[in-house]
């Protein structure tokens, strides 16, 4: 049998026993963090979540000039990423419309009733209604989006109903002089909120996670802003998502390694070059990074 | 017949697609009536202490659930209900346990705690029959109950708290074993399978 794994909290002075720096966080704190290593365990695992982007109940690929390939069905899809090793799934509603009609929630429905993973809805989430809808269709946590701006009340709202493990708070950041700031509908529009003071505001009215993308000049979201994911690891005391929309897996363990994110969303398989997730994550780990594998 | 407590709290639909998968018989009762006829009970949870103990107290099920003869199971929220207090609304519980759930620090471990953490089973358990030792399970919670005489699995996120109680026929896990992937079904399977076993 194995040994006990017990993380020690070691005062700031003992960390001469580290391997590495402290991070900025565990410096905030005045404290590091560390495992024991008996018996090879860990604590708590960096997440790889699967992405499906669903329209019309099909799981689809949108590739460039807005050209969408059907890539199968979500339930289908769901359960081979799960029998993969997937540690969550998210299930992204890419329609333009944010009406969610009841074919939607039957999918979900059909989705929940296949994996035994927890499975996080998001797209065009606006209303109470919709959130409670989707949690009793199945799903374990909503992603509520770039509206958030326009009516940061809803997640005030919904946090005593649904408590804040269930709800995801998706924050898009373009860098700006020293910072970030709030970026909405990918790109179209910008805000003049400090990014960082958003992510606060949001997990002080009860966001449970942080999804982070970063928008650059351009516009695009291809890739991770590792400052910002780092930065808001550091301030933000809820878990972070890192969405870079990209399936290089070297991409996605800076994301992890060096941005310190929590986790990382893993495109749809078409994005991933053939890489299943199951490599995905024995990538990760060969990384040094604890993965459930 | 499992029967699955409906109080208005989330998770009924998870703990009820998990059972399906794994073939278990299982109902969802929210009355003392549809719930003695089980012989199993398994209490979800996913919300708030305060609003949970309200809802029992208004359905009639405190002292029902606090006198069970047949196994119990409690899942997040529904295992730290089975303890004396909850700090989170400063909450008094079901009394089945000693101790009291407290939020978990901050300055450990980022709250809530979400994500794949390893559960060390600290001696042989009919309920972590088949499965590895640590394993991993899905956890989801902002609170905690400190690791006292009824623990029976530790986890450890820069503190350690009791992933497991068990106390007579009483069972409480703060992970969710109904996201926590095949071993999280096959904990569930051992569930089903003791509470078939056993002699109402």
């Amino acid at each position: 049998m194995p040994g006990f794994s017990f993380s020690r909290i070691l005062p700031n002075y003992a960390n001469h026993y580290l391997d590495r720096p402290l991070s900025q966080r565990e410096r905030a704190f005045g404290i590091a963090i560390t495992e024991t290593r008996l018996g090879g365990a860990v604590m708590l695992t960096r997440r790889i979540i699967a992405c499906l982007e669903v329209l019309d109940g099909r799981v689809v690929n949108k590739t460039q000039f807005d050209n969408v390939a059907d890539v199968g069905d979500p339930a289908e899809l769901s359960a081979i990423y799960s029998g993969e090793g997937a540690d969550e799934l998210m299930l992204l509603d890419v329609s333009v419309s944010n009406e969610k009609w009841p074919p939607f929630f039957e999918m979900v429905e059909r989705v929940a009733k296949r994996v035994a993973i927890p499975l996080s809805v998001g797209g065009g989430i606006l209303t109470i209604d919709d959130i409670m809808r989707l949690l009793s269709s199945g799903a374990d946590k909503v992603l509520l989006n770039s509206m958030l701006v326009e009516e940061p009340l809803l997640f005030a709202r919904a946090a005593p109903r649904v408590g804040p493990d269930a709800l995801v708070a998706a924050v898009e950041g373009r860098r700006q002089g020293d910072g970030w700031v709030v970026d909405v509908k990918s790109g179209t529009e910008v805000t003049e909120l400090d990014a960082i003071e958003w992510a606060k505001t949001v997990t002080d009215c009860g966001a449970g996670e942080l999804l982070v993308t970063s928008v650059n000049r351009e516009g695009t979201n291809n890739g991770f802003d590792l400052d910002l994911l780092r930065e808001l690891t550091w301030r933000v005391n809820v878990p972070v998502i890192a969405s870079g929309n990209t399936g290089n897996k070297e991409e996605m363990a800076d994301a992890l390694k060096i941005g310190e994110a929590d986790a990382v969303l893993a495109p749809s398989a078409s994005h991933l070059n053939g890489l299943s997730i199951r490599e995905l994550k024995q990538f990760v780990a060969s990384k040094g990074l604890p993965v459930r594998l | 017949m499992i029967g699955i407590v409906d109080y208005e709290m989330g998770g009924i639909a998870s703990v009820s697609n998990a059972l399906s998968q794994i073939g278990a018989d299982f109902t969802v009762g929210r009355t003392r009536t549809e719930l003695s006829k089980c012989d199993g009970i398994i209490l979800p949870g996913i919300g708030a202490a305060p609003g949970a103990m309200t809802s029992l107290h208004d359905q009639g099920l405190t002292t029902f659930l606090s006198s069970l003869k047949t196994p119990f199971l409690g899942v997040c929220l529904g295992m730290q209900l089975l303890h004396t207090f909850s700090e989170e609304g400063d909450t008094t519980c079901l009394k089945v346990l000693p101790g009291t759930v407290k939020r978990m620090n901050h300055a450990v471990c980022k709250v809530p705690h979400i994500g794949w953490n390893e559960v060390q089973v600290l001696s042989n358990h009919p309920l972590f029959e088949g499965l590895k030792n640590p394993a991993y399970f899905y956890f989801s919670h902002s609170y905690a109950a400190p690791v006292g005489p009824a623990t029976t699995a530790v986890s450890d996120c820069g503190v350690r708290f009791a992933s497991a109680v068990s106390k007579d026929r009483y069972f409480g896990v703060q992970f969710h074993p109904e996201k926590s992937g095949d071993a999280g079904l096959q904990f569930l399977k051992n569930f089903a399978k003791l509470c078939k076993s056993l002699p109402r």
